[in-house]
């Protein structure tokens, strides 16, 4: 079985029940829209995924990656990629600094690591950036800065986490079309998560809501 | 995969193992002998000897007069003075450009501030001189005591000015946490003027974010040594002067006595936070129901007006008493009544030098040590909290503020006899491990808020990208805080050079800092001798903080460049 399957995933904080019972199967390629409003705890599913989940919630249930369970595993060792509202990409590198950050350590000589980030940087029609503070770049290119961060870590999964929500109207159909097509280029199951329905139409597959009542799929 | 124990679990338990052993340790080796029980000297039974000779000491009530007097002025002083400025500098932009010369006035250590200040005020001082013969008709110095007065008034000034810059720096962080600016534009659309709207808005938010640097700034004040040696009179001296000098006598059965009249400045320090908390109730119930008459006047504009300009003129004061230390530390020929000396030459400092490259040495090694632990051990807690998902409790916050609160009379000398059984008095561990009690809580606390403010989706996108959580510290977080970390250095640095009792006792005398040395020489040498050691222990914390502001800016530039 490959691809991203959660099995009866079910968190609560407080004795509450947040999210869930929930069951879902995300093939490679696909993408897979949850919706909610917020405090619906979308992206509290996110943080479950990814293992960044709070002490404070209590959650049960599976998830896999192609097959293997993920779920006791810490968050470096999940090969899962997420992507934030904001793009995150580390004030203290420029912007091939953060692009390698990614990459992994096996890969060498400095030269290969060095062509590989050109030629990511070339895929986002960044190319010649490597130099730059990432200070100095558009909203719209550092996104496509953190997507190839993302994905030179070679995930097996990508985690979506509203990212588009930042991006003025124009820039987000730019974005969302790049991430959407790497996504499906590389064939990874998308878990994306949002409360615009924009989104969720530009992501043209499933879409899951949650909140308000129990969750339809 | 295996689980390895993580072994900043251990953090949080070795940092408080560290600093609250030895005060722990501290307090009972002060506490027994001045209740009869001195070992060291045959004595095993409980006694009230001790006491009854502290009681009967001639000058005693004036002593412990003259401390709770000066504790409690210079500190409400220096609370005032800090509200009046933050009240100012919250309405009026010109004050709050201020807000810069802070960070000199805080890395000055509270020494060079008094000694600097008496080069001021002094009846042979430089104000003294800059209105005489022509004004006051001295044509020598008059046999006025204003330094080390004998109600303790320079004294308190010293103090106040010092603390108040600390203060000022604890309003001001606190007014940036509770949303002033709204609060403030909501009184004064009410109708209320500025200054009156900050007291009755702002300064009930703010007084509970500084209640802990409050009492420490109080504990300090009723029982610091090295301010009172230079400033304070004499004879009798406050409380904490009076158990040091019968601590540092030959005569062994002074000890219970100097024991006993520790472990009174213990209680009064104690006592005297009691009092100032039920000051705070009776204050909170009075403003409230100064709130509810809502009168838009009165005297609370005026008053903070005042503290404003109390805050302004301390700094003034605190830059012209650096400026005094390097004025003396260059005079040549300065006789009285002249306003300047006749020339400036760099004698003293050629004279001074091979002292003084010892000097600074040992106080930038303790310094650099104790400091370095110290940020060691905070981010190690910083890091553990963050991985295992702690939220600090208040409890955590007043650990931290122990060394701060416990007079270091009271534990220094029984942490001392500990030393000496260990075989570690003397020694520059003894010296940095007892300056690490101080240092630690200062750069704590400097560096938890930005620590915590570190976005955690950095952490989380660095494991989404394979890195574990030690390449995620060091390769993410470390950098990212390079800025807080380098001022989190800066003050511990600072806090190191400034420390004096701790040097002393721990150093059995015979390990001797920019700190120690200027005392020793504030009481009599040759002003020039003086200005020169006083003005290199201000000097050295300043050259930190400088290089704090400007090298992470340096090294990111580098990066950058080399990227």
């Amino acid at each position: 079985m490959t691809g991203l399957v959660l099995d009866d995933v079910a968190i609560g904080l407080d004795g509450r029940p947040l999210v869930g019972p929930l069951s879902m199967e995300v093939a490679p390629g696909e993408v897979v829209t949850v919706m909610g409003p917020s405090g619906s705890g979308k992206s509290t599913l996110l943080a479950y995924v990814g293992g960044f989940l709070p002490k404070a919630f209590v959650a049960r249930g599976r998830v896999l990656v192609d097959g293997v369970e993920i779920g006791a595993l810490p968050p470096e060792k999940r090969a899962v990629g997420i992507l934030f509202q904001d793009d995150l990409l580390f004030p203290h590198l420029t912007v091939g600094g953060n692009l390698a950050f990614g990459l992994r350590g096996s890969v060498r000589p400095a030269a290969r690591r060095r062509a590989i980030v050109e030629e990511a940087l070339a895929q986002a029609n960044l190319a010649g950036f490597a130099d730059r503070d990432p200070a100095t770049l558009s909203g719209g290119q550092r996104a496509r800065v953190a997507l190839m961060r993302t994905l030179l870590a070679e995930p097996r999964a990508l985690l979506l986490d509203e990212p588009f929500g930042k991006l003025d109207a124009a820039l987000r159909q730019d974005v969302r079309a790049f991430v959407f097509a790497r996504a499906r280029d590389r064939g990874l199951p998308t878990l994306l998560v949002t409360h615009d329905a924009e989104d969720a139409r530009a992501a043209g597959g499933r879409v899951i809501e949650v909140g308000g009542g129990p969750p339809r799929s | 995969m295996t689980a390895r124990p993580d072994p900043l679990r251990l953090a949080p338990g070795l940092t408080l193992a560290l600093f609250l052993l030895p005060i722990g340790a501290g307090l009972l080796g002060t506490l027994a002998p001045a209740f009869g029980i001195f070992p060291a000297l045959g004595e095993t039974r409980l006694s009230l000897d001790a006491w009854r000779d502290l009681v009967s000491q001639p000058g005693f009530s004036t002593s412990l007069r003259l401390t709770l007097t000066s504790g409690f002025l210079s500190t409400a002083l220096a609370l005032l003075f800090a509200c009046g400025f933050a009240a100012l500098a919250s309405t009026r932009a010109g004050t709050a450009r201020l807000e810069r010369a802070l960070a000199p006035l805080l890395a000055t250590p509270h020494v060079a501030v008094a000694i600097g200040l008496a080069f001021l005020i002094a009846s042979s001082g430089f104000l003294a001189r800059v209105v005489s013969p022509w004004l006051t008709g001295w044509e020598r110095p008059p046999a006025l005591a204003i330094v080390r007065d004998p109600w303790g008034l320079s004294y308190v000034a010293g103090l106040a000015i010092k603390e108040t810059a600390y203060l000022v720096l604890m309003v001001l962080a606190a007014q940036g946490q509770v949303r002033a600016a709204q609060a403030l534009a909501a009184a004064r659309a009410l109708g209320y003027p500025p200054l009156v709207a900050w007291a009755k808005v702002v300064l009930p938010a703010i007084y509970r974010q500084i209640r802990l640097p409050v009492y420490a700034v109080l504990a300090f004040s009723l029982s610091n040594v090295e301010v009172a040696l230079v400033l304070a009179p004499g004879t009798p001296p406050p409380l904490a002067v009076l158990a040091m000098r019968w601590f540092a006598s030959w005569d062994l059965s002074l000890y219970p006595t100097a024991a006993a009249a520790a472990t009174l400045q213990l209680l009064v320090v104690v006592a005297g936070i009691g009092a100032w908390r039920l000051a705070e109730v009776v204050v909170k119930r009075l403003h409230r129901a100064w709130c509810a008459r809502g009168a838009r006047g009165g005297l609370s504009g005026p008053i903070l007006g005042i503290g404003g300009a109390g805050a302004i003129l301390s700094g003034v004061a605190v830059l012209g008493a650096i400026g005094m230390m390097a004025l003396w530390s260059v005079a040549e020929g300065w006789r009285y009544p002249d306003a300047l000396p006749r020339a400036l030459s760099l004698r003293s400092w050629e004279r001074a030098t091979p002292t003084l490259v010892d000097l600074v040495g040992t106080t930038a090694l303790v310094a650099a040590i104790a400091t370095a632990v110290a940020l060691a051990l905070a981010l190690a807690c910083l890091e553990n909290e963050a991985r295992r998902d702690l939220k600090p409790g208040a409890g955590a916050l007043w650990l931290l503020y122990v060394p701060l609160l416990v007079p270091q009379i009271a534990f220094l000398f029984g942490a001392q006899v500990a030393l000496v059984r260990l075989d570690l008095d003397a020694t520059l561990v003894a010296v940095v491990w007892a300056h690490l009690l101080f240092v630690l809580p200062y750069v704590f606390l400097s560096l938890a808020d930005p620590f915590r403010a570190l976005d955690p989706r950095y952490a989380r996108i660095a494991a989404g990208l394979g890195a574990g959580p030690w390449r995620t510290f060091l390769a993410v977080k470390l950098p990212m805080l390079a800025r807080p970390i380098a001022t989190a250095f800066a003050v511990g640095f600072s806090v190191s050079v400034a420390l004096y009792l701790p040097t002393l006792f721990a150093g059995a005398g015979r390990i001797m800092t920019l700190t120690t040395e200027a005392v020793t020489l504030s009481s009599g040498a040759d002003r020039r001798v003086v200005g020169v050691t006083a003005f290199a222990q201000a000097a050295l914390p300043l050259l930190v903080y400088a290089a704090a502001l400007t090298v992470p800016g340096l090294l990111a530039a580098r990066r950058r460049a080399a990227a």
